[in-house]
């Protein structure tokens, strides 16, 4: 019969020799190649404790964005709900008040905002479609949780500190 | 005159026949698809309209049989009446297009791109206008115009510095309604519709001004901000209305009915009811009767798969049928979240479509306003 591969193999069906009988020689030989990996370069890392660097393309956990006075800059224009693939975004918009002025951007702010982590694939179509910078895709992972409850993340959870009040946790949100 | 004499039109290299007096907008509207000029100002369905914005400008390349001249400049199709034998280009023309990029390029002078904001957005005409023969930037360096802000009223919004006055809603209000009462102030630049005294505007049908414009200047407001248009799902319905025909296109989410409109042909105009008249549609159907239970449903309503309202509604769909309580014996599936119970999103305490104006933060922050 033809072979599809050239990487095929036949079965050695020859009867054992005393040497292979006895296994000890094989048992040996096999521990000698665990042992011998304790010496090499361990390839894993202890996460989180330790980090890789990321590419710079890197696609993480979604942040909304403030502007420099602390405004949200989201508007709920649904640009990236319809450009999300995965449907994972949704949200709900409401007006401005008279003295909401400092904490939203424009007339029309998203009230409710959620992305379900459990729906997302990190595609960053949401990051394109954003007309207002008010999205992004960080360079950190999304935790993972022990119920699917946690990973649906609403503007709380999503939101950046405020650079005005909260300094020192954009800072630390930054890693500096 | 019984047998009239029809006249020979060539637009775009495609010919047809068409009754004396037909302005070359109708003719080439008769063809239809690409080669019908993008209207801005024009509106079929209100007399006087049109010859305001320019962008249904064409080429006339050879003015009648009798009189072959070219005319000497581009021609606003919507007001130039078809001779026999004549022959207009509009898409095969590069004056043509490049007139039009002009045009759209002074119509946006002073627009604002807040188009993630306007509630008109997917269905804006200004918007794929732009996209179709616009540029992508803009040279204009100087403040956009800014006006006061007018309150028209519970039901209509408007939103003065989107508007490119067209004069579109001050016909639907001279021949809609007995009383007009909003027009347009002031000249040039200035020039600004809105109500003399800022009253409400009370006449039955003057939520037609909402349909008929071309742009976010009119919007509802039991709409504002509730939802995009793409995310809701337009349906053909009707109920018994004394006032008007009551044929009307609920654009829904689940059972909620978030807003009530007109029909619109593939013209984005007004479409016509069963007996010949224009189907506009009163305030009571347009702006009351947010209630599914109000409305008879017909069915889907028609719309093109190029246009982003089309988006995530799967026509022809055919659910596969669910395998798992049969091969379970009759056990339901046991789901481990439902995302109802989790999301904040759409609670059912919260009803946006039937709160009159747009939701603030008071809807959200469990006070409901009243």
């Amino acid at each position: 019969m033809q072979a599809l591969t050239n990487r095929v193999k036949d079965v050695d069906r020859r009867p054992m020799t005393f040497g292979e009988k006895i296994y000890l020689p094989a048992v040996l030989k096999g521990m000698s190649i665990t042992f011998s990996h304790m010496f090499r370069k361990k390839p894993t890392i202890n996460f989180p404790e330790q980090t890789r660097q990321f590419s710079p393309v890197f696609r993480g956990l979604h942040v909304l964005n403030r502007d420099e006075e602390g405004r949200e800059r989201c508007t709920a224009c649904g640009l990236c709900a319809v450009a999300c693939p995965a449907e994972a975004i949704t949200m709900e918009a409401a007006e401005r008040k008279v003295g909401e002025e400092n904490l939203y951007r424009e007339e029309k702010y998203a009230a409710r905002y959620e992305i379900n982590m459990l729906r997302c694939i990190f595609c960053g179509l949401c990051e394109e479609a954003c007309p207002k910078d008010a999205i992004y895709l960080s360079e950190t992972f999304t935790p993972s949780n022990y119920n699917r409850k946690g990973l649906i993340y609403d503007k709380e959870d999503l939101l950046i500190p405020n650079p005005l009040t909260e300094k020192a946790d954009l800072a630390k949100a930054k890693g500096l | 005159m019984s047998e009239q004499q029809l006249f020979k039109v060539t637009i775009d290299n495609i010919t047809i026949n068409v009754a004396p007096g037909t302005s070359i907008l109708h003719a080439a509207r008769s063809i239809g698809g690409d080669v019908a000029p993008p209207a801005m100002c024009f509106y079929s369905k209100l007399q006087g309209s049109g010859g305001k914005c320019r962008t249904c400008l064409v080429e006339v390349s050879k003015g009648s049989e009798k009189d072959p001249r070219p005319m000497p400049k581009l021609v606003a199709s919507c007001r130039t009446t078809v001779m026999d034998g004549m022959e207009v280009k509009n898409i095969t023309s590069s004056k043509v297009k490049e007139a039009r990029a002009g045009v759209v390029e002074f119509l946006l002078i002073n627009h604002p791109l807040d188009c993630p904001i306007c509630d008109q957005a997917g269905e804006c005409h200004l918007q794929d206008l732009g996209y179709e023969h616009g540029k992508a930037g803009t040279r204009y360096e100087f403040q956009r115009r800014t006006f006061h802000k007018h309150d028209i009223g519970p039901y209509i919004q408007l939103h003065m510095t989107r508007c490119i006055l067209c004069y579109r809603c001050i016909y639907t209000a001279d021949q809609l309604t007995n009383k007009r009462e909003h027009g347009v102030l002031s000249r040039g630049d200035h020039s600004e519709i809105a109500t003399y005294i800022e009253k409400a505007l009370d006449n039955d049908f003057i939520g037609n001004v909402i349909d008929v414009c071309p742009v976010g200047a009119l919007t509802d407001k039991t709409f504002r901000f509730k939802n995009r248009v793409w995310f809701t799902k337009p349906v053909d319905a009707h109920r018994d209305c004394p006032t008007c025909a009551g044929k009307v296109q609920l654009w829904m989410r689940g059972d909620e009915v978030f807003r009530v409109t007109a029909r619109k042909d593939e013209w984005g105009e007004v479409k016509d009811t069963a007996d010949g008249k224009t189907g506009w549609i009163c305030n009571e159907c347009r702006f009351e009767k947010k209630n599914v239970n109000d409305w008879v449903i017909e069915g889907p309503s028609v719309i093109s798969r190029h246009s982003v309202i089309a988006q995530g509604h799967y026509l022809g769909l055919k659910k596969p049928e669910e395998t798992i309580v049969k091969v379970m014996d009759g056990q339901k599936p046991r789901f481990f979240m439902d995302i109802h119970d989790v999301s904040e999103v759409n609670r059912p305490n919260i009803d946006l479509s039937l709160i009159e104006g747009p939701a603030t933060s008071d809807t959200f922050n469990g006070k409901q306003k009243d």
